[in-house]
């Protein structure tokens, strides 16, 4: 009989080595002659644990990572194929404390699935929520949505019920569902973990807005930094068309809808829903004014339902299992569960899916296990570029919409970087403003331009040349870009740039004068 | 003999007649390959670029006339993404992560390394060809950085010895 091993194909286990790995456990299994089945499944998102290889056994799945490939003939020698114990192993998969611990409902079979095996997305629940949402009508299916409390993952926190009534009330010869795959947030990779890992997830939940609202017509406007969740969606996109999930009749339905993947081309800004639905028509992705709403008037000016990916790909189960079931999860007004993104500098990386209400300190301690480097935690940044920078002083706060935004930040996509004690909270400050001057759309003069003079500002700052004057300049120049822009790109790149000079102002002084000053 | 009268004749040049037979030919299948989408402009500078690894400025018209757009439109966009190239690039491209994650893990070392190693700024090529640096921004590995792509190839936990490794194979 043949063994199932599972090895990862997602990105970030083959830049680790799994493709190594895969090969080596191959070759290594007919140089015994055992008959071994390799299976390709995405990661479950503990990245210090990949290449994390998983055997099927009959106590269920056993999992050894890291694994390299030369640890592979070692792990045959030990009796792996039959979960025998090694230097590398961990026991049952499910009982590594950093996954059990887990509430996973929109990453449930991230991991556990062959990505490309439609018969394994059914065989694991998938499929369940569009057959519930195939016998109701369209504004019911929108009713539960907004029951569930769903609101979008992609950072504003929008409700998403609330977004796909109006697509459904607004009537139009042709609507659009766009899912936004453009993950541009530093330290987030949620989308790519599910569209490498549960592309079907994301295509059924699409499917399931696309029945929901009337649209025949789907795009994925994916970034071009993803070449392997590319590969992954398109796979799954055949396979979910091969067996009639997409295309004129969906799933028996007699309701058309295909979805066509779109590639970006490095411009943060396109993540902005405007600026993504301009590039999407073959534009430069300027930001539009709003209104109207993409949601009235959107791609080629037809009504059009833009979400994030874990945001689509959410609705399955709330479809499957019920509003209230996901409605249960969360605290507050922030309901369900977010997959949060441990990343940077942190000793247990990787994906961390609980309801909200978790504490900063539970993600970054207990699951993250301390900074990489082993040094203490000095400053956190949650939400992507766009967000705050928090002291330690802060890390009682819960995950929730609400008290992120009361503590000065926001929760955005659910990215957490860390740095450590040698971080340079000036630096980072003088990053931020960079960062906003290299993407700006150009439309807005405080982002063009303000963006590079808060750069010198800075660095004048730091120089020690007239501080008192430099740092009054910089906050002119950080209110005028909260006021002055029309988006979150200029709005909100103070919130890095000023919490950053609030919580660690001893990093903006000039070096010798902070000497002076401390002797 | 009668004085010379002026004549005026109209020049017809086929758009794209000027072109190296290979940048023409790249355009013509992109153009073909993308002419059913909607909106197909970003998917037609795409393929020309996976074919020709850049997307030649003197292309422009040829790719405007195709899509029956003004040349302004086609350099407008051209110009605004930071991932295609109207430059020529070196055999490989590096895509060096700058961004916050990878600078906690110390992209801002490798990335200094990165420059001296090769002796090129961004958007330079190395004096041998082989490689031209290219900063982005994220590559969705932010657990595991620094992250670097070498054309499609993603590389995490990249140490300054590593980078050596990666570019003297
Ligand atoms: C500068 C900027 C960048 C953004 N980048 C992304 C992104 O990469 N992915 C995303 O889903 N939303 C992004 N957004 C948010 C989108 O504009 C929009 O709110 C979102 O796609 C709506 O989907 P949701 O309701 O499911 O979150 C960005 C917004 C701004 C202002
Ligand atoms: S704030 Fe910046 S990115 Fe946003 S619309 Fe204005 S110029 Fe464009
Ligand atoms: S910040 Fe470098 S890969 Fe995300």
């Amino acid at each position: 009989m043949s063994t199932t091993v599972y090895v990862p194909r997602d990105a970030t286990a083959v830049a680790l080595g799994a493709e190594a790995v895969a090969l080596a456990i191959a070759a290594e299994a007919a140089r015994r002659k055992l008959d071994v089945r390799v299976v390709r499944n995405g990661s479950r998102g503990a990245f210090w644990l990949e290449p994390l290889v998983e055997i099927l056994t009959g106590d269920g799945r056993v999992a050894y990572g890291p694994v390299h490939a030369s640890d592979v003939a070692s792990l045959f020698e030990s009796g792996f194929l039959a979960g025998q114990s090694h230097d590398l192993g961990h026991g049952a998969v499910e009982s590594i404390p950093y996954l059990h611990k887990q509430e996973r409902l929109t990453m449930a079979r991230c991991g556990v699935i062959d990505p490309q095996s439609l018969a394994d997305y059914q065989a694991h629940g998938g499929y369940a929520g569009l057959k519930a949402a195939l016998a109701l009508d369209g504004a019911t299916i929108v009713q539960v949505v907004t029951d569930s409390g769903l609101r979008g993952r992609g950072g504003a926190a929008f409700p998403t019920g609330i977004k796909w009534r109006t697509v459904l009330d607004t009537q139009a010869p042709q609507k659009y569902i766009v899912c936004n795959a453009d993950e541009g947030d530093s330290g987030t990779f949620s989308d790519r973990l599910l569209m490498e890992g549960d592309p079907l997830c994301l295509i059924e939940g699409m499917s399931i807005a696309a029945l929901a609202v009337g649209a025949t017509r789907g795009y994925i406007y994916l970034r071009c930094e993803y070449p392997h969740a590319h590969a992954a969606l398109n796979a799954a996109l055949a396979a979910a068309r091969g067996a009639g999930f997409l295309g004129g009749d969906v799933a028996g339905s007699g309701r058309a809808f295909d979805i066509e993947v779109r590639l970006g081309a490095g411009a943060y800004i396109c993540g902005e829903e405007t600026s993504l639905l301009e590039s999407l028509e073959g534009k430069r992705g300027q930001v539009r004014f709003k209104p109207p709403l993409p949601a009235i008037k959107g791609l080629f000016d037809s009504p059009t339902v833009v979400n994030n990916v874990i945001t689509f790909a959410s609705v399955p189960i709330v479809l499957a299992r019920g509003a209230a079931y996901y409605r249960d999860f969360g605290t507050g007004r922030s309901r369900g569960t977010l997959p949060v993104q441990l990343a940077g500098n942190i000793k247990r990386g990787g994906l961390v899916e609980c309801a909200f209400g978790v504490t900063l300190r539970t993600l970054l301690e207990d699951y993250g296990g301390g900074t990489r480097s082993g040094r203490p935690i000095r400053a956190v940044q949650v939400g992507g570029p766009l967000g705050s920078y928090w002291p330690e002083s802060k890390f009682d706060t819960p995950l929730d919409y609400e008290a992120f935004t009361q503590g000065g930040g926001m929760l955005g996509h659910g990215g957490i970087v860390v740095f450590d004690d040698t971080v340079d909270m000036a630096a980072q400050a003088r990053y931020a403003l960079e960062f906003c001057a290299i993407e700006s759309c150009g439309k807005c003069t405080p982002c063009r331009i303000g963006s590079t003079r808060g750069v010198e500002v800075i660095d004048r700052l730091r120089a020690g040349d007239r501080p008192a004057q430099q740092e009054a300049l910089l906050r002119d120049l950080c209110n005028t870009l909260t006021h002055g822009s029309l988006c979150a790109l200029g709005g909100l790149t103070p919130l890095p740039v000023l919490s950053a000079l609030e919580h660690f102002p001893e990093d903006f002084v000039k070096p010798m004068a902070a000497m002076a000053a401390g002797s | 003999m009668s004085a010379r009268r002026p004549v005026s004749v109209t020049l017809r040049v086929e758009p794209g007649s000027d072109l190296p037979a290979d940048e023409r030919a790249a355009v013509l299948e992109a153009v073909q390959a993308c002419r059913s989408l909607q909106g197909s402009l970003l998917p037609v500078l795409h393929a020309i670029q996976d074919r020709l690894s850049w997307v030649p400025p003197r292309a422009v018209p040829l790719i405007a006339f195709e899509l029956n757009l003004s040349r302004a439109e086609v350099h407008g966009v051209l110009s605004f993404y930071h991932y295609f190239r109207q430059t020529k690039p070196g055999r490989h491209v590096v895509y060096l992560c700058r961004a916050e994650a990878c600078q906690a893990s110390g992209a801002v070392a490798l990335e200094a390394h990165a420059k001296r190693r090769l002796g090129v700024d961004f958007h330079g090529t190395s004096a041998d060809g082989r490689y031209t640096l290219e900063p982005v921004y994220c590559l969705g590995n932010c657990a595991c950085g620094p992250s670097l792509m070498i054309d499609k190839e993603l590389h995490a936990g990249v140490t300054p010895a590593r980078f050596d490794e990666l570019v003297a194979e």
